[in-house]
């Protein structure tokens, strides 16, 4: 059981309001990320449910229980550290073990459930082993395993997979997600990768300077951002902004619409451009291109396309893809 | 620019080097040398160097007007127990300095480490007349308690300097492990600063081992160390200096070796943040 209720909880740095109020409702078994760009305080929001740092303001309930004032280690959560954080003198079945050793489990009891978690993870032929002789992947394993065997009420994770490769990311991610399926624990997930955020999030929340600008599902954050900031950052290659004519057309300050979402032409369409860089990945191709009276925008298109530098195309935005924005940035609805 | 040694410049370095290391050697050497030679010989000139009388008899009559084994004793005591005891205090001062620093740590840190430019003469009265009021003059733990005082702001500054090396992020991995305060340092915290706490010890052990000043002025003969046992040989029978050789090779002996086995460690705890 792990339902974990922040009400207006407020961080200040001195005089600076890295939190200035969050309220936020995970439900037991969620597995949501906190998403953002970094300094956005989504660590901090994460080191705060941890109980790393002392709450300025407000409440942390978890299962209903208010854990604002309470030690890190009363509060039955576990936590995944980026850097790994494992003990380096110790082997890797007392890393693991040393929650329980703490915790006062017997000896049977420890031996027992360290083998399990050993087992789930792969790591049963390294357990004699110190950290400095493992690789980066099976380091993050033996920091979740340090997790699981405590049980907790809900698992933290700090970007964990940063310090891992391009390849090993993506294993780790999909490994992160099935041990989610399988222990159905609560997990909070912070990262800056908008990538991890879709893939393995059941609720998103998109943070910028310490407020939440949207939570959602990762769908619903890609269909319906609430406002620029979301929209421009949930999505890869970023949502492309234009003013001008087109805006007006849609009756808004300006209109977003996803590289994704344009239709690339050589012969007609609404907005001439002029290719600048062509990245052809081969399942698709990146266009960067000068629009005519709008400036530089990104499209995708599916497959090989024989396009090239100075190359003049032209553009169509998908109506009913469009995204309206007011002057403050403010999603407006589908026109 | 590519900095290649020449042979020549590779020669007269380690030329110089060898002659700075022997001046620095030669004072000890010369004692040792003494320590065997007659008292004639000891003054005698031009001195000389291997061919005198070699004996032994210096040594004999040392052991045999003050028992050199009780002042080592003392020596031993006060020098480990002085660092136990800062142990203690520096670990856990250190701990909170490194760890949960604040906007004056650094201020705090380097005030403590500047009560060692005050020169130990200025404070003399006012810490005899406590030790003599309170029945501290000539006891193991009155001057356990100075020493331990004395180093505590190299110790502190070392120990910082250590500890500002280990990544907070695995203390707090115990923390969130449901380690206490005083379990974090003892399992995870001090088992990873091993290495500069051994320097930092080796380090506290020589300087309380060759400190002079308190341990002359504070002792008389319950808690005289080596030091004391060295000074008596200048007596007022006019200076004997085969005996006062002697004397003094078998106080340096001890913490010679030692050093001497654990230069790596003291070299690696004095320059640990210096280099990277």
């Amino acid at each position: 059981m792990g339902a974990i209720r922040l009400e207006k909880v407020k961080k200040t740095f001195g005089t600076l309001d890295v939190i200035p109020g969050v309220d936020l409702d995970i439900n037991d078994g969620e597995f949501v990320v906190f998403v953002g760009p970094s300094g956005c305080g989504k660590s901090t929001l994460l080191r705060l449910i941890a109980g790393l740092e002392d709450v300025t303001d407000g409440k942390i309930l978890i299962n209903g229980t208010d854990v604002a004032t309470e030690a890190p280690a009363k509060r039955g959560l576990s936590m995944v550290f980026q850097s790994y954080a494992l003990y380096p003198h110790m082997t890797v079945y007392n890393n693991i073990a040393f929650g329980l050793k703490m915790a006062g489990e017997s000896k049977e009891v420890i031996e027992e459930k360290v083998q399990s978690a050993a087992k789930i993870l792969n790591l049963t032929d390294y357990l004699e082993r110190r950290p400095s002789a493992l690789s980066g992947g099976q380091r993050q394993r033996v920091a979740i395993g340090r997790a699981i065997v405590r049980n907790p009420a809900a698992f933290l994770f700090d970007e964990p997979l940063s310090n891992l490769d391009a390849a090993l990311r993506v294993n780790m991610r999909l490994e992160i997600t099935g041990l989610h399926q399988e222990l159905k624990t609560t997990m909070i997930y912070v990262t800056h990768d908008q990538v991890e955020a879709m893939t393995m999030a059941d609720k998103i929340v998109v943070l910028q300077a310490g407020r939440v600008e949207q939570v959602g599902k990762p769908m619903e954050l890609y269909n319906s951002p609430a406002n620029k900031f979301v929209a421009g950052f949930i999505g890869s290659p970023k949502m492309n902004f234009l003013g001008g004519e087109l805006a007006k057309k849609y009756d808004c300050h300006e209109i977003g619409i996803r590289p994704e979402h344009v239709a690339v032409s050589t012969e007609n369409g609404e907005i001439p451009a002029t290719v600048k860089i062509a990245e052809h990945l081969g399942a698709e191709t990146y266009l960067h291109v000068e629009a005519d009276g709008y400036g530089p925008m990104t499209v995708r298109a599916t497959g090989e396309v024989p396009l090239g530098e100075h190359d003049k195309i032209f553009l169509t935005p998908e109506q009913d893809r469009i995204h309206r924005f007011d002057a403050h940035g403010l999603a407006l609805g589908k026109s | 620019m590519e900095s290649k040694q020449t042979p020549l410049g590779y020669v007269s370095f380690s030329v110089f080097a060898w002659i700075v290391g022997l001046l620095i050697f030669f004072p000890i050497f010369w004692m040792v040398l003494t320590s065997f030679k007659s008292e004639l010989e000891a003054v005698s000139i031009p001195p000389s160097f291997i061919s005198f009388d070699w004996t032994l008899e210096n040594y004999a009559e040392v052991q045999e007007r003050s028992n050199y084994f009780k002042f080592a004793m003392n020596s031993v005591i006060l020098a480990v127990g002085s660092t136990l005891v800062g142990l203690v205090f520096a670990v856990t001062c250190a701990w909170a300095m490194a760890f949960n620093p604040t906007k004056r740590t650094k201020d705090a840190l380097l005030w403590m480490l500047s009560t060692k430019m005050m020169p130990p003469v200025g404070v003399l009265v006012p810490i005899y007349l406590m030790f003599r009021d309170w029945g501290l003059l000539d006891t193991r733990f009155g001057l356990i308690m100075v020493l331990f005082l004395m180093n505590l702001p190299i110790m502190v500054w070392m120990l910082y300097t250590y500890f500002k090396e280990i990544p907070t992020d695995i203390l707090e991995a115990a923390r969130m492990d449901g380690a206490t305060l005083p379990k974090e340092i003892i399992f995870v915290l001090l088992p990873m600063a091993v290495p500069g706490i051994a320097s930092t010890m080796l380090l506290n052990i020589i300087l309380a081992w060759n400190e002079a000043f308190w341990t002359l002025n504070l002792t008389t003969s319950d808690a005289a160390p080596l030091t004391a046992f060295i000074a008596s040989y200048s007596s007022p029978e006019g200076l004997f200096w085969a005996k006062l050789s002697a004397a003094s090779t078998l106080a340096v002996a001890p913490i010679l070796v030692i050093g001497w086995f654990s230069q790596k460690q003291l070299v690696r705890g004095l320059t640990f943040g210096a280099v990277k």
